[in-house]
């Protein structure tokens, strides 16, 4: 930029250096432009990054044992969880201080809810002794250890002590355990019992349902934005708003609409059945099972695939199978060879949307899934609204948002993102 | 902690942004319900009455199916809108626990009876959480097809389990709670052993067990519009659900349905009043819950609808139905006919081992 | 119009038309022959049929009634990758996902011809259109006029013996476009081809062509090489669209040995040679070239019509000067001289009398 004569900064007319100049006269620029899109930024960063950045926080955050239980958390310090005994009087007094002061705040309830998730019974105990612990003289009501176990049997199984232990740094890692089919044993991680573990297999069927979901959105998508990219743009509008009419009904009146078509005394199996094509007492199981769901979700996100593939589709000029075909391919090849490879990114587009959609569905699934049909995330809905184990939830929601930048990474590698036409 | 606040408002906003405007509203209170019959009887028994005495205005808000997530959400973000929450007996007992519910102390807040006994012994037993004013018992029990069960229609529960005498799908609730219990009873388990049983893993395996013989039979329902449904779709012959959606089905709909009561499984709904609300609202919220869960209130929300009120007091004034003109008594659960065999819910035992019985229920469901 | 069928004929219209809705010809009984090695171009405004012909030919359209033969043989059965014609389109139409050099292979490997054949067939295509070094590439990597060279080469590599050229130029800047012009021709005539060329741009046409194929209204108008084509238009409408013509309206009076007397609509007459008028009180049309438009009487043949003529405006050029004239009540009538050292240059305002050989002026339809 400088003159190569020149030595030192090139310098502006009124004698800062040109820099400078130039920097102050694009700043008031990029504030304008900030202030422009700053309601866009907040609402993004409210709605989007804190949420998952919560998500994530909560999956390993453990605080409110430490933070209510820090005599007993200390005591529990020097007692061998191995060793198969409870421990001994400093804890339960630690303990019964702690409580007293919980069961003031009426916090004591909350702790309990938490540990119950790692072991069944906790809640009760907690609930049950901070009833008791109030009316308690800590100094002079001692020992505890008899009082404890007189109001709850628990207390005197060294199990309850060991999960309260394995449980009492502010971060912890057994929503994720949990998550993954494990649990922490006296020996660190190790598997649940076969009887328990259900996320993994939810997990790989989340991903095989949502990949063949996939594949028949494609299968169903590509001749319809075919047809709607090849017609006159009017009569594609008209046909355009058929495609769209089931965004415009609710999305649990379609499923419920499907529960009619395809239950066995439904509109299907009614009509298989009176064609002769299926016996009556042998009618066709389309619903409350994995077939149910693929169906209804096919159908309910068709247009996420329709759209992207028809705008690229839109785009390919047809003088190109013409070329193809006057250089000698036939309407197949020319098809296979020119115009596929072209929609490409249509395709592309909407299997990303198709698949990450499907992946966090758990409505239609919960309505029609059956028991085998169903997705993760109605799990992750089960423990936000239902189990309130959020923490678990948090977990099993990274998880899967791992999962899903994972593929899109592996996407990426193999087809490429820029290969991806949205629009 | 900075972050956790702000990250909690964050997530909870989209939770309860549409009910943010309601807040504090001077005479306006929002009451939260499950919507449709039982919603519309509450209006009729409660609110319409007490807007009239007292000019204040009652909002419905239909989302006691999500109350539980939706109140945490409101207790992260200090912000509680809603000022009566109807829940069951279970939820009310987790919202208690997690201190998000304001307990109550009968002898002072509710009415006594007209006779003068005290709410605490009208109520009885079915006080069942320090934060939990009931209002109705209802069940779950069976419904079943009256024409697919040839000349013998079910007598027992067990009948979910005998595929040779009723052939056909059944449909029961995706959850383990009384379905294990069913299970169990009609494995020769004791109806008193029951709950000593489940604490086993044995027990537990015993249960699963029994409802495997089924599996393969059974429509898993999560919403208890679906049984009826099913029920007149001739999709299953015989189901689980509320006792109430039976009785519209049946008395209403004239559905060739018949109800099933052995081992119905008692639970409870009622109100709770959120923690955190403001002295003014939480005054409001009393004197609504003081109106509205005396004897006569009660007895009057069973003109409506087949649940029974849950004074002791209300069942003598249980009258006829408000449209129908039938006498409402034969179809409540706590009729003694209905309730000659009787489940009662452990809700202590439930609160405990609800989260673990529940992975085993799903990773039993899975397989 | 056309020439009558010859047995040497390759490409073959008979009675061809062609309707998309049923109620309007967009071709109207077009005849057509034309023998191998021809460079023939299909001229005409747009919607004059003449792309709608180039498509019938390829078969992306069919003929609705008439016949279409290529080397005796009926091609309207005949799906367009059976009929081994190479084609150019007007955006090229290079595919964006391949390389140029799997654009060249694809129209042989869908015919099955090996790897090793295939690459030294692309080579020589390539070399051939000088861009022997661009294989790798892919199609929006080069400018509109590389991509224009790949698209001729594309549709020679497969050595087919009829290339149909659909506006091949039409996206090219001028310069570009009028080199581009020469190398396809010279390149047709080098390999022997037989082309039938697109354009509604008439020097292309008259530069490039050995014979000329003027559309308008769904008809030849005229077929004929591009001299006589501008020398002899044989309607108002070839004498309108090729070149810059002058035009004057008026009524036949007479014919006689070969020549026409016409007056003018001011009453003027002069004399023409009669093309499209039959007898006298017929409506013409009267058409002359500005260049043959002479002003020095000296110049002019003894007893000719002569006619006034006001100097409206005179343009400097260089090399010739353009004079634009009121004559008979048209204030367009344009007439090119060449710039000598003997030619008076007008002004504005000045009065002249101008004049032509009665061959130079022709009594065309009215």
């Amino acid at each position: 930029m400088s003159d190569t004569t020149q030595t030192g900064p090139v310098l502006a007319a009124d004698g800062t250096p040109l820099k400078r100049s130039l920097a102050r006269a694009l700043r008031m620029q990029k504030i304008r432009a900030l202030m422009l899109i700053a309601p866009l930024l907040l609402f993004v960063l409210l709605t989007f990054i804190l949420p998952i950045a919560d998500m994530l926080f909560r999956s390993v955050e453990n605080s409110i044992v430490p933070d209510n239980l820090p005599r007993t958390v200390v005591a529990l310090q020097d007692w061998d969880a191995n060793s198969g005994e409870i421990p001994d009087e400093a804890v339960f007094t630690a303990l019964a201080a702690d409580l007293k002061i919980a069961a003031e705040a009426k916090i004591h309830t909350r702790i309990g809810s938490r540990l119950n998730y790692e072991k069944p019974g906790i809640s009760s105990l907690f609930r049950k002794a901070g009833r008791r612990v109030k009316k308690w003289d800590i100094e002079a009501d001692g020992p505890f250890t008899e009082q404890f176990i007189k109001i709850g049997k628990g207390w005197g199984d060294p199990e309850v002590w060991r999960t309260i232990k394995t449980y009492s740094g502010t971060y912890t890692n057994g929503y994720f355990l949990n998550a993954a089919d494990m649990q922490k044993g006296p020996d660190g991680a190790e598997w649940r019992p076969e009887n328990e573990q259900i996320y993994f297999t939810l997990f790989k069927r989340t991903m095989f349902m949502s990949l063949v979901i996939t594949v028949s959105c494609i299968v169903l998508a590509y001749p319809v934005a075919w047809i709607l990219a090849n017609l006159p743009a009017r009569t594609a509008n008209l046909l355009m708003i058929l495609v769209l009419l089931p965004f415009w009904t609710s999305l649990l009146v379609r499923t419920s609409a499907w529960k009619v078509m395809l239950q066995q005394q439904g509109v299907i199996n009614e009509v298989l059945v009176w064609l002769g094509l299926v016996a009556d007492d042998s009618r066709l199981q389309l619903i409350n099972n994995q077939t149910g769901t693929i169906i209804a979700m096919t159908h309910i996100l068709l247009p996420f695939m329709i759209l992207p593939m028809y705008s690229v589709m839109q785009t390919i000029n047809p003088t190109y199978l013409r070329a193809a075909k006057s250089l000698g391919a036939t309407n197949w090849t020319a098809f296979w060879w020119v115009y596929i490879p072209q929609s490409v990114p249509g395709i592309g587009a909407g299997s990303i949307l198709v698949f990450i959609l499907s992946i966090g569905y758990y409505i239609t699934p919960e309505l029609v899934g059956g028991t085998k049909g169903v997705f993760i995330s109605n799990r992750i809905a089960f423990h936000i609204s239902t189990s309130l184990n959020w923490g678990l939830a948090a977990a099993l929601g990274t998880i899967l948002l791992a999962v899903v930048l994972l593929l899109y990474w592996a996407y990426d590698k193999i087809v490429g993102i820029d290969n991806v036409k949205l629009g | 902690m900075k972050l956790k606040t702000l990250t909690a408002l964050a997530a909870t906003t989209a939770l309860v942004a549409p009910m943010a405007m309601a807040a504090d509203m001077a005479d306006e209170m929002t009451i939260v319900s499950w919507g449709g019959a039982y919603s519309a009887s509450q209006k009729n028994a409660y609110h319409d009455p007490y807007s009239a005495n007292t000019g204040v205005k009652i909002i419905n808000d239909e989302s006691s199916a999500e109350a539980v997530a939706k109140l945490r959400a409101m207790n992260e973000a200090g912000n509680v809108t809603w000022d009566v929450v109807d829940v069951v007996a279970a939820d009310a007992m987790r919202l208690c626990d997690e201190g998000l519910a304001m307990e109550i102390d009968p002898d002072t807040q509710l009415a006594a009876a007209p006779d003068g006994t005290s709410a605490a012994d009208d109520f009885g037993d079915l006080l069942v959480s320090e934060c939990f004013i009931p209002q109705i018992v209802y069940s779950t029990t069976f419904g079943y097809r009256t024409d697919m069960v040839g000349d013998t229609p079910p007598e027992s529960v067990c009948a979910i389990f005998d595929l040779d005498a009723y052939p056909g799908k059944r449909s029961l609730q995706k959850r383990p709670i009384d379905n294990v219990e069913w299970a169990l009873y009609c494995d020769g388990v004791a109806k008193e052993d029951i709950y000593d049983t489940l604490s086993t893993p044995e027990g537990v395996d015993q249960a699963l067990a029994k409802l495997d013989t089924i599996k393969d039979n059974v429509v898993w329902w999560t919403a208890g519009a679906e049984t009826p449904q099913l029920l007149a779709d001739g999709e299953v012959v015989m189901g689980s659900t509320y006792n109430g959606r039976l009785f519209s089905a049946i008395a209403e709909q004239n559905q060739p349905i018949g109800m099933l009561w052995d081992m119905q499984s008692f639970d409870l709904d009622g109100w709770i009043i959120p923690a955190g609300l403001s002295e003014e609202r939480k005054a409001r919220a009393l004197d609504y819950i003081m109106f509205a869960t005396d004897t006569q209130r009660l007895a009057d929300q069973a003109k409506y609808i087949s649940y029974g009120p849950a004074r002791k007091s209300s069942a003598p004034l249980v009258g006829k139905h408000a449209e129908l003109g039938i006498d409402m008594a034969p179809h409540m659960p706590t009729d003694p006919a209905n309730a000659g065999n009787v489940h009662i819910y452990d809700y202590e035992w439930w609160a405990d081992n609800r989260d673990d019985l529940d992975a085993k229920f799903q990773a039993w469901l899975a397989k | 119009m056309a020439d009558g069928a010859n047995s040497a004929a390759f490409v073959e219209f008979e009675r061809v038309q062609k309707s998309y809705d049923g109620e309007n010809l967009v071709v109207k009984d077009l005849n057509l022959s034309m023998p191998k090695g021809e460079f023939l171009t299909m001229l005409g405004p747009s919607g004059s049929g003449k792309t709608t012909c180039l498509m019938m030919l390829a078969g992306f359209e069919t003929a609705t009634h008439g016949d279409i033969r290529l080397g005796g043989t009926s091609i309207n059965n005949i799906p367009p990758h059976k009929r081994g014609i190479g084609m150019v389109f007007q955006n090229y139409a290079l595919f964006p996902h391949m390389t140029i050099a799997e654009n060249l292979s694809f129209p042989l490997e869908v015919r099955k011809m090996g790897k090793s054949t295939r690459e030294e067939k692309v080579q020589r295509a390539l070399d051939m259109v000088e861009m022997g070094a661009f294989g790798g590439r892919r199609p929006s990597q080069l400018s509109g006029g590389q991509q224009q060279r790949i698209a001729l080469a594309r549709a020679l590599v497969f050595e087919p013996e009829l290339v149909l050229m659909d506006e091949p130029l039409g996206a090219l800047d001028k310069q570009l476009r009028e080199k581009m012009q020469f190398e396809i021709t010279h390149l047709a005539h080098r390999l022997g081809i037989t082309v039938v060329y697109v354009t509604h741009d008439q020097t292309e046409a008259l530069t490039m062509s050995d014979r000329v194929a003027v559309f308008d209204d769904g008809r030849i108008q005229q077929l004929a090489p591009p001299d006589k084509l501008y020398e002899e238009p044989q309607n108002s409408f070839v004498a309108q669209f090729i070149g810059e013509n002058n035009t004057l309206e008026g009524t036949v009076k007479e014919i006689k040995d070969g020549i026409a007397l016409v007056q003018l609509d001011d009453g003027e007459l002069i004399d023409c040679k009669p093309v499209n008028v039959s007898q006298p009180g017929e409506r013409t049309r009267v058409s002359i070239r500005p260049e043959r438009v002479e002003y020095n009487k000296g110049r002019l043949q003894e007893g000719a019509h002569t006619l006034k003529a006001e100097v409206l405006e005179f343009i400097y050029m260089g090399d010739i000067f353009r004079t634009r004239l009121r004559v008979a009540g048209n204030d367009e009538f344009i007439i090119k001289t060449r710039n000598a050292p003997d030619v008076e240059r007008l002004v504005p305002g000045q009065q002249i009398e101008i004049g032509w050989l009665p061959e130079d002026c022709r009594a065309l339809d009215a």
